[in-house]
């Protein structure tokens, strides 16, 4: 397979390499040390792999490394650069919203995303926003407290 | 000990922080130089004969390091075990076959093994093997399979590994007496545990000629099983068990972790082996279907008098766990209901499907499905409410399990849950839309927590109280994300005054950590639990000792709060803990230890009929549902799901919710969507699009609510509840759906298009 050149950044730092040209986005940042970005399911379905893609939430085990050449890649790691990012990882921890864990990066980010652009939504809305990402451990409840917690306290804030 | 401090605190766990900002290193996050990627060639056929495999062209591509079969490994077949090491006999110890040798028994069984510099190249390699197949007819139906004459699976002469009974009273004088009889049959079927990471590892040779193997596994005790494959010496295998990203019994049994062992043993290189969801989805073990035969008998009043169950199950193409899947589901075959009169046979049979094994409830979830509908039947039929019924016929403290009859010594909170769950689904919601038809459905349950008590179970735990006031403990627990990890760091905080902050747990080792057992059968609050507070209480006492004689007070005087030794009532007389500390290491105190607990030991019954004392204690609980069905999609939305558990004591509330809630929404997954369709031998759905699980849009706000009535076994009285949690939620939905549209589903799961025909037949029948 042939390699070409890649210029993106992770997490605000740049990164300057190569990429096949079939290579996912999952299997690129994973092979570049970015582990958090987790792989369930290499076809869409689960959600885990999500990362944040100049400003929009993506699944990167669908999406080509070369799609993301020039452009900014966010991944669980970068959060704590952002407030609703770390606000989102606190509500996480406090509401235990957590158990194996698995799933928790790529809602985390599509969490942070969805908040980006609807930062007082009720908790259908936030169930539906995350209906993308599975989780089997929690039944939901959890995680939808915790981002809920943070879209009140949003509200409040505004 | 008078108030706790840590211990009922809904506080974030250990390893929260290491999740939510992606540092925790899961299974496949770790690499090492050099390493290998392995792949697994699987049979295309779910029954053939293999006549010839020739692996010289994979072996000559560049790349390759290691092509192995059957013919390479070299103790090819032991037994199943799953971590026990007291003798339990012929009747649970199936054949355990590493790789697939002359005759291939189910669709994704292993054939060869292959590890090579790269996984495309592995994967290349994989194409190179040649297999020369001959099918074989199969059969794939477990009532068929028990029939004579049936294809033969195996090399034995009958396809049934296992049959389990067990009776009380006369049921045909018990049926006799009946006012009104009930019989029908019910089946139940094949299911993914669907945790989101895969099963995989990284298996590599140490310094000291070790097979080293990194995974992610709820039984690390299988070190001795993969040992016995390679035929090493059992110190010559270490399992480092990693935090999981889920388990649910799927990790219970071997997964990758004999590949590894024998391709790192072969090619002396690091080797790395991951499954993709369909090879998952396709090779690891199911949840048992069930054909279920049931009548049952009562009283005009509803009192039942009568229970007769005939339970079938699949175990697919190998034993693994399904002896003990099945003893689970005998026992548990008549419910948490006192019935003079009962009797159950369970026959467990092989087929050329997927083998089927642990999955969280473990063959409780499947009668339960059963016995629960038919209370719910007979309620309507007698005009009594779902509560009545149960109330009239619950089991109670002191009164003896209906199958086995072994008697409750500890606090038995039915009807105490269904109660509580009933009144908490408050008002009936009001529908405008004359098509979606509302109705409400409750279910109780019991189910064991520990492990069978002939398993001779136990757990140990080391704790470390430092100079400087810090903890170290080392407990051979996994954590498959349920938080048990955390739950001894808890315990340790709770009884040596500091906080979790510092303490530091080292885990899952089998070569550094003290083995805990598995993480299996809602065993680890309970055993490891005890074990960590009998180390902890150890030391405690310790600590207290010499501080009294510093204090020149009675140590009962003294508590431990806060890194301070006060004396209670006078918290301003007190030492730092460190100064007690310093003092214990001048004497030559040891402020450390491992400690052993025992689970209570009984004999293997007699399986035929199985009397006494199985387990070692139960937890009680009640599910009450509302749901919506749509009559013209046969949609059902859950509007309502309460969950009411007697835990016996909340360690952590939050995690003890979370495995509430979160074990609901798993069993309504069953009631609701889940299917691994299996059509003659062949998954027909081996992906996430089409293997449909809850998501976040599908679900209630699940309410827990907690009884702690302090009765458990475990530390401080409490309970397990991480199988109990999922254990009869499905036929509390099933009995909401009835409620709300007069038909009721026998045959899981109740998908849309189900309930629509059911409603026609009602319709025309009509």
């Amino acid at each position: 397979m042939e390699e070409y050149k890649i210029d993106l950044t992770v997490n605000g730092e740049k990164i300057s390499t190569t990429a096949k040209a079939e290579e996912s986005l999952l299997k690129f940042l994973r092979r570049n040390g970015f582990t958090e970005v987790k792989c369930g399911c290499e076809k869409g379905e689960c959600g885990t792999c999500t990362v944040i893609l100049n400003e929009k939430a993506v699944k990167s085990c669908i999406t080509l490394a070369l799609q993301a050449n020039h452009k900014e890649v966010w991944t669980v790691k970068g959060m704590e650069k952002f407030e609703l990012g770390r606000k989102l990882q606190k509500s996480f921890v406090n509401y235990g919203a957590i158990q194996c864990g698995f799933c928790t990066p790529g809602m985390i980010i599509t969490a942070k995303n969805y908040l980006d652009q609807n930062p007082i939504p009720n908790r259908e809305e936030i169930k539906k926003a995350i209906s993308g990402n599975l989780c089997r451990c929690t039944g939901y409840k959890k995680i939808v407290d915790a981002i809920y917690a943070v879209a009140v306290e949003n509200q409040r804030s505004k | 000990m008078s108030e706790f401090k840590i211990v009922g605190k809904p506080i974030p766990r250990d390893d929260a922080w290491a999740k939510v900002t992606g540092e925790l290193k899961y299974a496949d996050d770790f690499s090492l130089p050099g390493m290998l990627y392995a792949k697994v060639l699987r049979s295309k056929y779910p029954a053939a004969k293999i006549i010839s495999i020739n692996t010289a062209k994979a072996e000559k591509l560049n790349g390759v390091r290691a092509v192995l079969t059957a013919k390479d490994v070299p103790h090819n077949e032991t037994v199943t075990r799953f971590g026990q090491s007291s003798e339990v006999g012929k009747g649970f110890e199936g054949l355990y076959r590493v790789l697939a040798d002359k005759k291939v028994r189910f669709m994704g069984e292993a054939v060869a093994l292959v590890a090579a510099d790269t996984e495309e190249i592995a994967e290349k390699a994989l194409d190179l093997i040649e297999v020369n197949y001959e099918t074989l007819p199969g059969v794939f139906d477990p009532v068929e399979a028990m029939k004579p004459g049936a294809y033969l699976v195996g090399e034995n002469n009958s396809n049934i590994i296992g049959q389990f009974g067990c009776s009380q009273g006369d049921i045909i004088k018990g049926f006799a007496e009946a006012d009104i009889i009930i019989e029908d049959t019910y089946k139940v079927p094949f299911v993914d545990h669907a945790y989101l990471e895969t099963e995989g590892g990284i298996a590599w040779i140490d310094d000291y000629g070790v097979i080293n193997i990194r995974v992610g596994s709820q039984v690390i005790e299988h070190f001795r099983d993969v040992a016995d494959v390679l035929g090493l010496s059992h110190n010559k295998v270490r399992y480092i068990g990693t935090m999981m990203g889920g388990g649910f019994g799927g990790k219970e049994d071997i997964t990758v972790e004999a590949y590894l062992a024998l391709l790192t043993w072969k090619t002396k290189k690091p080797v790395r082996l991951f499954y993709t969801r369909e090879e998952s989805i396709l090779c690891h073990s199911k949840r048992h279907p069930f054909v279920m035969k049931y009548k049952v008998g009562a009283k005009k009043d509803g009192k039942l008098v009568a229970l007769n169950a005939e339970l079938i199950s699949d175990a697919g193409a190998y034993p693994y766990l399904s002896p003990w899947v099945n003893l689970y589901a005998t026992v548990n075959a008549a419910g948490p209901y006192c019935i003079p009169n009962v009797k159950v046979r369970t026959y467990c049979v092989l087929t050329n499907n997927t083998f089927t094994s642990a999955n969280r409830g473990f063959g409780a979830p499947q009668p339960n499905v059963v016995y629960e509908s038919l209370m719910d039947e007979l309620a309507h039929k007698l005009n009594i409410s779902p509560l009545e019924i149960r109330r009239r016929n619950c089991l109670t403290t002191g009164k003896s399990l209906s199958t086995t009859g072994q008697v409750f010594k500890t606090y038995v909170a039915l009807p105490e849950v269904a109660e509580k769950a009933w009144e908490a689904l408050g008002e009936l919601a009001k529908c405008e839309d004359k098509n979606r038809k509302v109705g409400r459905g409750l279910a109780i349950g019991l189910m064991s927590y520990g492990r069978m008590t002939f398993l001779h179970d136990s757990s140990r735990c080391y704790v470390r109280l430092e100079s400087d006031g810090s903890v170290l403990i080392r407990s051979g627990i996994p954590d498959l994300g349920g938080g048990q990890v955390s739950l001894l760091c808890q315990i340790v905080a709770e009884e040596l005054g500091i906080p979790m902050s510092k303490i530091k747990i080292y885990y899952s080792d089998t070569a550094l950590t003290p083995l805990a057992g598995t993480t299996t059968a809602t065993r680890q609050t309970y055993m490891s639990g005890n074990a960590t507070l009998k180390a902890a209480r150890k030391i405690r006492k310790r600590i207290i000792s010499k501080a009294a004689e510093l204090l020149n007070v009675n140590p009962d005087k003294l508590d431990i709060i806060e890194e301070k030794v006060i004396v209670k009532y006078n918290q301003s007389q007190y030492l730092p803990l460190v100064e007690v500390i310093k003092a214990c290491n001048t004497a030559g105190i040891e402020l450390f230890c491992e400690v052993q607990f025992n689970a209570p030991f009984t004999i293997v019954p007699d399986l035929s009929n199985i009397r006494g004392m199985t387990f070692p204690d139960f937890t009680f609980g009640a599910q009450a549902v509302e749901v919506a069905v749509d009559t013209e999609t046969g949609q059902v939305e859950i509007l309502k799901l309460i969950t009411c558990y007697d835990v016996g004591k909340a360690i952590n509330p939050l995690s003890v919710e979370g495995q509430m809630e979160g074990g609901s929404i798993y069993g309504m997954g069953y009631a609701l969507m889940e299917e691994v369709i299996i059509e003659k031998g062949i998954t027909m759905t081996p992906s996430f699009s089409e293997y449909i699980i809850p998501t976040a849009a599908d679900v209630p706000d699940v309410k827990a609510i907690l009884v702690e009535s302090g009765g458990g076994l475990g530390p401080y009285g409490a309970k397990g509840i991480g199988e109990p949690a999922c254990s009869i939620i499905a036929p509390a939905i099933l009995n909401a759906i009835y409620d709300a549209i007069g038909v009721r589903i026998k045959n899981l799961p109740a998908t849309p298009e189900k309930i629509i025909r059911a409603l026609k037949k009602e319709y025309f029948e009509k």
